[in-house]
């Protein structure tokens, strides 16, 4: 990896690449490095994706994060955004705070749901959003705590499960891309488990495998995460000038 | 001549019964009618059943004792993720009943409910822990040629409800000014008459309204709402866009002082013992004392 280059650009390079072929999708970020791979997508290879200021709009300029100086090109208020959810004109990538072998999720709580050892947040949208439209993770974070063989509570629908409801449902679940620290996942695997994709400029496999608390899908020669092109690079500082990314994952 | 619904936070409070339902308009850390909820702290109302997209409303009325069954999407704080006293009740398990949805099940629950509708069919929710932990909800079969399972998402009425809006008129014609309604026109909806209220920053007239913003704005019409109380800073600590934005410092501080029994009891003193009045001084005082 050249010395300018960092694992936050990487890693938000590998976000944008699980917009790639969207097209006119509502592409949503929760945090820092989704929101900037969501942007950065837009701003390079995938022009005709929507993003939002993360608040109620559709922005139509390269917004840098943190800008107020926005080009409104559409009002998305919540009951907007579940319409679009529901529709299927979305594609979001949010955390999790436990994922499974077939992409099961949980960001609502650790523990019995009874009575949890951690309240989370709830389930939020997360049933709706995997049941009807494509659904990217990023964890800043990789352990075998997070990467689990059994989720405490089910907020998102893994291909298990999605599997289950029958062929509507198959047709609109799709987890597109599971991005950590050290690596790309995806469930590109004829029984839809996990598959370790590439692992990030130096790291080992070993070591994602020691942060992960199932068995992975391997192939012999696992690539590396590509690296920002000199365009991409300059778009990323154009979109995170302060360098944000940084902070969420280093 | 429509009539004037003005009232007092506490006239309205007044009118809640222990057991009954409520539904607190508003979103996380978002335009939460926060004058109407510390009323309600000053009364010795229990065994509510709350219905929130919950944010420190919830953490109060949980933290204070008042809650006996919730039904929320989520319970957070928006720039800080977690609701402490929420965190606290769960647990600790001293909410008696919880039911769990995701963000557009309560939606559609709340729109059933004011439609007059028994459920609403989704895919929402299907197949996730949302089915797993209320095992009472049920499906439905839709009637034509594709015979999709559906979830049917119970309508939820309300008793009484809350919201907290930028403008009214004495008549509950009501206008928001920010980039957000969240649900609170569904809030209204599905309650029954008679104890919908409505607080707002401004009370204003419809043509003053029509000045500060288009028609667009006024979503909500006098004839869900009951009572109409004027109340600046009322949604504090939470936004209220564009009237103000929220006071993270103050917010802050509230997460800090629930973490601890001694400092919860400090707070509670120094802000939620007296009227409005006192609590709206007492941010201000305290506003002075951490200057920086």
């Amino acid at each position: 990896m050249s010395a300018d280059i960092t694992l936050a650009d990487i890693v938000v390079v590998a976000a944008a690449e699980s917009f790639r072929g969207d097209g006119e999708l509502f592409a949503s970020g929760m945090g820092t490095v989704p929101m900037l791979g969501a942007r950065l997508a837009r701003a390079t290879f995938e022009p005709d994706l929507l993003v939002s200021d993360g608040e109620a709009f559709f922005v139509g300029n390269d917004l840098p994060l943190g800008s107020s100086d926005k080009l409104i090109e559409g009002w998305i208020p919540f009951r907007s955004v579940f319409d679009t959810v529901w529709s299927g004109r979305r594609h979001v990538m949010m955390g999790a705070s436990q994922i499974d072998r077939f992409g099961n999720t949980n960001i609502a709580n650790i523990g019995p749901w009874k009575q949890p050892k951690a309240q989370l947040l709830g389930v939020r949208g997360g049933p709706g959003n995997t049941i009807s439209h494509a659904t990217s993770f990023f964890i800043p974070k990789q352990s075998s705590k997070v990467f689990v063989e059994e989720v405490d509570m089910v907020s998102g629908l893994g291909y298990d499960r999605a599997s289950k409801l029958g062929e509507i449902v198959k047709r609109h679940h799709r987890l597109p891309r599971v991005i950590t620290n050290l690596a790309v996942f995806d469930f590109e695997t004829p029984t839809h488990t996990m598959r370790l994709r590439s692992v990030h400029p130096g790291v080992a496999v070993e070591e994602v495998i020691a942060n992960t608390g199932f068995t992975l899908e391997i192939a012999p020669d696992v690539p590396t995460s590509r690296a920002p092109t000199e365009q991409e690079l300059a778009a990323l500082n154009r979109l995170d000038p302060r360098g944000l990314r940084h902070r969420e994952v280093a | 001549m429509a009539r004037d619904k003005r009232t007092t936070a506490d006239d309205a409070v007044a009118l809640i019964e222990n057991g009954m339902t409520l539904g607190i308009g508003g979103w996380g850390s978002r335009r939460k009618p926060m004058s109407l909820v510390r009323a309600l702290l000053r009364t010795d109302i229990k065994d509510l059943t709350v219905v929130s997209y919950g944010g420190p409303d919830v953490g109060l009325l949980c933290a204070a004792g008042k809650i006996r069954k919730l039904i929320y999407g989520f319970v957070s704080l928006d720039s800080i993720a977690l609701e402490p006293h929420f965190r606290s009740a769960r647990q600790n398990a001293t909410l008696a009943e919880c039911i769990e949805y995701d963000e557009g099940m309560l939606q559609w629950a709340l729109y059933a409910g004011s439609l007059r509708l028994p459920f609403l069919p989704t895919r929402a929710g299907l197949g996730s822990g949302v089915v797993d932990v209320n095992p009472a909800l049920k499906m439905v079969t839709s009637p034509y040629a594709d015979a999709e399972q559906l979830l049917a998402v119970p309508a939820i009425r309300l008793d009484a409800v809350f919201v907290h809006l930028n403008r009214s008129d004495i008549h509950g014609n009501a206008q928001f000014l920010g980039p957000d309604l969240y649900f609170d026109d569904m809030f209204l909806g599905a309650c029954e008459p008679g104890l919908r209220f409505l607080s707002c920053e401004k009370i204003s007239s419809t043509e003053q309204m029509l000045q500060e913003s288009s028609f667009h704005s006024l979503r909500i019409n006098r004839s869900m709402v009951d009572g109409v109380i004027e109340s600046p800073n009322g949604a504090h600590f939470t936004l209220c866009t564009p009237d103000y934005e929220r006071d993270e410092k103050f917010q802050s501080a509230y997460v800090k002082a629930a973490g601890n029994a001694a400092e919860w009891a400090a707070f509670e003193d120094r802000f939620l013992r007296g009227t409005e009045a006192d609590y709206q001084q007492a941010v201000v005082q305290w506003h002075k004392e951490n200057a920086s």
